[in-house]
């Protein structure tokens, strides 16, 4: 049951010419200009401090921020364009040097429907724990964000107790998501610190990195800049998550919302370079339509799929690793909806290389999980892994010598050359392949079956837990900032 | 000649032009028309027409806002000389409305106000990260029927139960209603923390809304 391997998809045969360079150069160019003339809003007087610093135009009673595109420009070259997320396991850890791309779970939901009883309900501390333990048994599962809410701890600690769960439940690397103080950002990097053994042991082996959201459009949240500031100045990899919509925060046209959720992510990652200069930095997006009945987040749909794919074109520019959206569907159970859409947003985000996925599990625009969905998603992710290795073609796989031997009329059932390369074809664990006769005596399907798989793992699977010492030392650190 | 202005004013709402809206309602001051018929029987009729459309799937959003924004700046327009005259039109009811403290979530409580206003409530938008004790005094200096509480946030929605508690501690429940509303905000939430009102999309709040309404004015 022990599963170290993480599965991740390399050197792929698979291009997609999604945005011409000169449509990258104007995407650009119209972003620097959004920043320059009508500015990006920074609701943190640290923020606009460091802007200040750097001779940005500040207005204080807005808070917004007017920067020069050469300002920008030159704040993002220091970004560096490759660094690894450390895993408490070091075979874990996971390189972002452009040619990998990893799979974690979905964040941050409120509900989940029961394992166990298959009623929805609120989630708690115990989901995540849980959640995390199947993780770690997950091959295509490579790093944690924060599934579930922890509504059953005190709002302004339920983030770090939500890191802890994950963190003694699994040896992969974890990103959160649901931090957003200042101060829970500075508890996070201390117990980051006393996992992995100080501060420099953190900053060389960062275990933990942080991802913040936008507010579009055009805008920053303050408590999370703060956070971000606070994690970039230990060494931690933070990134900047923009959702614009097109119709309701971001144009109609898909280019002009490319303009908007550029703009917020860039400007971001700029302030971090600021202030911390070469601090990893990573881009993030799931840019979205609006429905144009509802106005709600859609969570699929073509135009996701554009975004998912043209998105790491832009973090490819600015030489940033990528973490996009993907797997996001709107469906309200693990069904043909949440089929199609994870399988398309996943492939775009896939066949451009975006570094990293979010994720898997969650339903209904990511606020519902199911651990049928999480273990369906997986089965998504490694088609697409087998599809991404594309055909490879050379004197062994085009089989000359096989296809001589059997000739007009026979099989190659009975060939070296089958039994050589039979394992290369991909097997489905979620996918009906029985006689119909066999499904009609169970009308039982994937879903199913995912079911009983998850409940398996998280009986029987044992993640390497935190010392026992250690984990009573990270409960009291929360502690101090509850009393 | 009424009737073509009347026809005009509904035809701005349909398409949404504000600017034309305010025109005809500065046209129809200057010619002396009665500023309640005008909103009655001139841009009403648009309105409602948009509410149809977009009921049945014709219309999408962008035109019902657009419609709600025209209406609001013909109302702007009218309501200094009703003022003057002494004569209100009728409201459905009052509303105050705004994201909870901590939270700087703006486009659903703003879509539900307009949307409420277009419907005829008067709308008492606070803004984002509202102080607890903005919602309570605003309510109670406006004669609030409705307070509506938007959060996008889990560790946010908590402070929807703080404003619904302030609003009892200051004597204001069970008068004012409370319609709570944003992404992580549920059912079962609402009727935990003993919210009236709940809703996942604005065009669902503006039906919430008049629900409430109707059940206190058949309590009272």
């Amino acid at each position: 049951m022990m599963s170290k391997e993480i599965l991740s998809i390399s050197s792929p045969r698979l291009k997609l010419e999604i945005l011409s360079d000169e449509d990258v150069q104007r995407l650009h160019t119209a972003t620097l200009d959004v920043i320059a003339n009508t500015g990006v809003r920074f609701p943190s007087k640290r923020a606009l401090r460091i802007w200040e610093e750097h001779s940005a135009q500040v207005d204080h009673a807005t808070q917004i921020v007017k920067a020069p595109g050469e300002l920008i420009e030159a704040a993002l070259r220091k970004a560096p364009p490759t660094y690894s997320l450390a895993a408490r396991l070091p075979e874990q850890d996971l390189p972002l040097d452009g040619d990998h791309v990893y799979v974690g779970t979905d964040g941050c939901g409120v509900e989940i429907i029961d394992l166990d009883t298959g009623v929805r309900r609120t989630s708690r501390l115990s989901d995540v724990v849980e959640i995390a333990r199947v993780a770690d048994a997950l091959p295509e599962i490579a790093f944690h964000w924060v599934p579930l809410s922890a509504q059953d701890r005190p709002p302004h600690t339920r983030g770090l107790h939500e890191l802890l769960a994950i963190w003694n439940n699994s040896t992969k690397h974890a990103q959160t998501e649901s931090i957003y103080s200042a101060s829970e950002a500075t508890l996070a990097v201390e117990m980051a610190s006393a996992i992995a053994g100080g501060k420099e042991a953190l900053r060389q082996r960062p275990l933990l990195s942080l991802m913040q959201c936008t507010a579009p459009p055009l805008g920053q949240d303050g408590g999370s800049l703060e956070a971000a500031l606070i994690g970039a100045e230990a060494g931690l990899p933070v990134g900047f998550m923009t959702m614009t919509a097109s119709l309701t925060t971001a144009p109609a046209t898909l280019a002009g919302n490319l303009v908007v959720s550029n703009a917020e992510v860039i400007s971001a990652l700029a302030l971090i370079q600021l202030a911390y200069p070469g601090a990893p930095v990573f881009y993030a997006a799931a840019q979205t339509a609006s429905d144009l009945r509802s106005g709600a987040y859609t969570g699929g749909g073509p135009e996701d799929f554009l975004f998912g794919a043209a998105t790491n074109r832009l973090a490819d520019f600015y030489q940033v690793p990528l973490s996009m959206g993907s797997f996001a569907t709107g469906a309200k159970e693990p069904n043909w909806q949440a089929g199609l859409e994870n399988s398309l947003s996943t492939f775009m985000a896939c066949i451009s290389m975006s570094d990293m996925l979010l994720g898997v599990g969650l339903l209904h625009g990511s606020r519902i999980w199911s651990y049928e969905q999480m273990l369906l998603d997986c089965e998504i992710f490694s088609i697409i892994h087998k599809m991404m290795a594309g055909i490879q073609v050379n004197d062994e796989t085009i089989a000359l010598e096989a296809i001589h031997a059997v000739g007009p009329g026979g099989n190659f059932l009975t060939q070296k050359h089958t039994r050589r390369h039979m394992r290369e074809l991909w097997l489905p664990r979620y996918l009906d392949r029985r006689p119909y006769n066999a499904w009609e005596e169970q009308k039982d399907d994937g879903r199913d079956w995912a079911r009983a798989k998850a409940r398996l793992l998280r009986a029987e699977h044992q993640p390497v837990a935190l010392d026992p010492r250690l984990e009573k030392e990270l409960k009291q650190m929360i502690r101090t900032l509850e009393v | 000649m009424s009737a073509e202005l009347f026809a005009a004013m509904t035809r701005s709402i349909l398409d949404g032009e504000a600017e034309d809206a305010a025109d005809l309602a500065r046209q129809a001051l200057a010619q002396g028309l009665d500023p309640l018929a005008a909103i009655n029987q001139g841009y009403v009729p648009g309105i409602q027409q948009v509410g149809q459309e977009f009921s049945c799937g014709d219309a999408f959003l962008p035109e019902l806002v657009m419609a709600g924004e025209a209406m609001k700046a013909a109302i702007a327009v009218l309501e200094p000389e009703m003022a003057r005259q002494g004569v209100e039109r009728s409201l459905e009811g009052r509303v105050v409305i705004g994201t909870v403290h901590g939270d700087i979530h703006d486009i659903g409580k703003t879509l539900v106000g307009t949307l409420l206003a277009a419907h005829g409530f008067e709308v008492h938008d606070l803004g984002v990260d509202v102080e607890v004790t903005r919602f309570v005094e605003t309510a109670r200096a406006v004669n609030a029927d409705i307070v509506g509480l938007s959060a996008l946030l889990t560790t946010t929605m908590v402070v929807q139960r703080d404003v619904i508690e302030a609003l009892e501690d200051a004597g204001l429940r069970p008068g004012v209603k409370v319609m709570v509303g944003g992404a992580p905000v549920t059912r079962q939430w609402a009727a935990e923390i003993g919210a009236e009102g709940y809703s996942e999309d604005a065009a669902g709040a503006v039906q919430v809304a008049r629900q409430l309404m109707a059940a206190a004015q058949g309590a009272g």
